[in-house]
């Protein structure tokens, strides 16, 4: 509803207190006059009707002005089927490249998920206030700076959507650590997306890669630790979320998709399968690492060429990496994991306790203790 | 909406300086000032001024009364300011798209996308 509504008036503060209006008179009077035939247009109408008065009352607002000339409608001249969606328009706004990208991510959430304020600050351990000035800001830049209020045109909607995407991925990623709630929030922000633009395979890729991933939150950690996929208690994982991911991931593969989130999907669901395909899962890593170039990427993939049984190609790659990785916990945990598999234990003794130097989450230095132990 | 558009030149060879223009493929010098041409009769953009160099700049300023002075640009030589224009456009993307079009932008410098105040 929001959407529809910042469409109509163009303007985000005056769209959300003209909803929030809405919202308390239909509390007052709905109890007692009983609920309209069709909610949403009524409250879409109340919520108009109030912002015109609102604007009449305080004429030097500059806004959307032939709103002005707009007489009061009543919910039965309003075609409540013709009220446009628009929060397609809404996220592509929200998701401007000209915002930083710490906005976008702000204004997603508080826009299109519905969170509040306090509920961003503390999914990104800000204070309140901070993330108040961060959201005032970015919208004070979307109106001074013209940012249209549109789905981008043909030429520029490739790069958009993967800026969207990105948000979203990132939104993703910060809940994936064990803010649960925030994945949650990004998996209703891709299946929106994948709703509103249905045929674009990244679109679907992301979502079934979420999808999987989430799937398995209730089997990552134990006792406070770790545990590792293939160690794993199966029964834990959502088996019909998985299935729902697989059946996105094929819809975008015959589409055509062979864009990064596909790729990352397709390494999503070959490690939750039966028996893991751990020789394609090394050659979908290195496709993925063309792509990217991230040595983290390259770091999963030595895991995956090790897992296929070639240790020693793998312990290659990862000392090839020791430079550009060498203040990154998982580098020293992996390394020490394949020096430990080639019986070499002096040197994974001291990987290890390089590792726990870097370590931050008490999850994954629980783990790495356990494994110097076992040593 | 309107704009005004700030090109810094940064490391952009310009005829000032011979040796970075010399190193321009032939093809580059003559897109140069077919470009700034081009942008200067698009529909919407009114032309500003080709200023000199930042090194020509003088800085001034008045405190206490007294009227200040200093050699060259008010930030550094490398960020000053080479030229500008003004720019009547729909949105912001239409205004980033003429300056991405903006030859100092593909050559080492940059474009800063300002709206103006309306009243």
């Amino acid at each position: 509803m929001l959407a529809a509504l910042v469409g109509l008036l163009g303007d985000f503060d005056l769209a959300e207190e003209a909803a929030q209006e809405a919202f308390a008179i239909a509390a007052a009077r709905w109890p007692r006059d009983g609920t309209p035939a069709n909610p949403r247009a009524w409250l879409v109408t109340t919520a108009r009707n109030r912002a015109i008065d609102r604007l009449r009352r305080d004429r030097t607002l500059v806004s959307k002005t032939q709103l002005l000339d707009a007489p009061t409608a009543t919910e039965d001249e309003v075609d409540w089927t013709a009220i446009p969606d628009e929060r397609l328009e809404l996220i592509f706004t929200c998701c401007h490249p000209s915002l930083a990208l710490d906005a976008q991510v702000a204004l997603t959430l508080r826009a299109l998920g519905g969170l509040q304020t306090e509920e961003i600050a503390r999914a990104f351990l800000v204070p309140t206030e901070t993330m108040a000035k961060r959201l005032v800001r970015a919208k004070r830049k979307i109106k001074a700076a013209g940012i249209p209020f549109r789905v981008p045109p043909e030429y520029l909607l490739p790069e958009r959507l993967a800026a969207v995407l990105a948000v979203v991925y990132l939104i993703f990623n910060e809940g994936y650590g064990g803010r649960g709630d925030l994945a949650t929030e990004a998996i209703r922000l891709g299946r929106a997306l994948s709703e509103l633009v249905p045929d674009e395979p990244e679109v679907l890729g992301l979502l079934a890669l979420m999808l999987i991933n989430d799937a398995r939150r209730e089997a990552r950690f134990a006792d406070g630790a770790i545990v590792l996929l293939a160690d794993q208690d199966r029964s834990l994982w959502d088996a019909s979320q998985i299935k729902t991911g697989r059946a996105l991931l094929a819809r975008a593969l015959r589409r055509g998709g062979y864009g990064r989130y596909v790729l990352e999907a397709e390494i999503a669901a070959a490690h939750v399968a039966e028996d893991a395909d751990w020789s394609r899962l090394a050659v979908l890593y290195e496709e993925l690492w063309r792509r990217t170039g991230s040595p983290v990427i390259r770091l999963n993939q030595a895991a995956a060429v090790a897992e296929a049984g070639d240790v020693e190609a793998a312990l290659a790659v990862v000392e090839s990496l020791r430079p550009e990785l060498n203040g990154y916990h998982y580098l020293h945990a992996t390394h020490a994991d394949l020096l430990r598999r080639v019986d070499r234990r002096d040197d994974a003794r001291d990987a290890y306790t390089r590792a726990l130097e870097l370590v931050h989450a008490d999850a994954e230095r629980r783990f790495l203790e356990e494994r110097l132990a076992a040593l | 909406m309107k704009y005004m558009l700030l090109i810094q030149h940064g490391d952009t060879p310009t005829p000032n300086t011979p040796d970075a223009w010399a190193r321009l493929s032939d093809e580059e010098k003559q897109a140069i000032p077919r470009d700034y041409q081009a942008i200067n009769q698009t529909a919407g953009v009114i032309p500003g001024f080709w200023m000199q160099p930042p090194e020509t700049a003088t800085t001034v300023r008045v405190e206490d009364g007294r009227t200040l002075t200093t050699d060259g640009p008010f930030v550094a030589v490398k960020e000053a300011l080479g030229g500008y224009l003004f720019l009547e456009a729909d949105d912001l993307d239409a205004a980033i798209e003429l300056a991405s079009r903006i030859p100092a932008a593909r050559l080492g410098g940059a474009v800063e996308v300002r709206p103006l105040v309306e009243y």
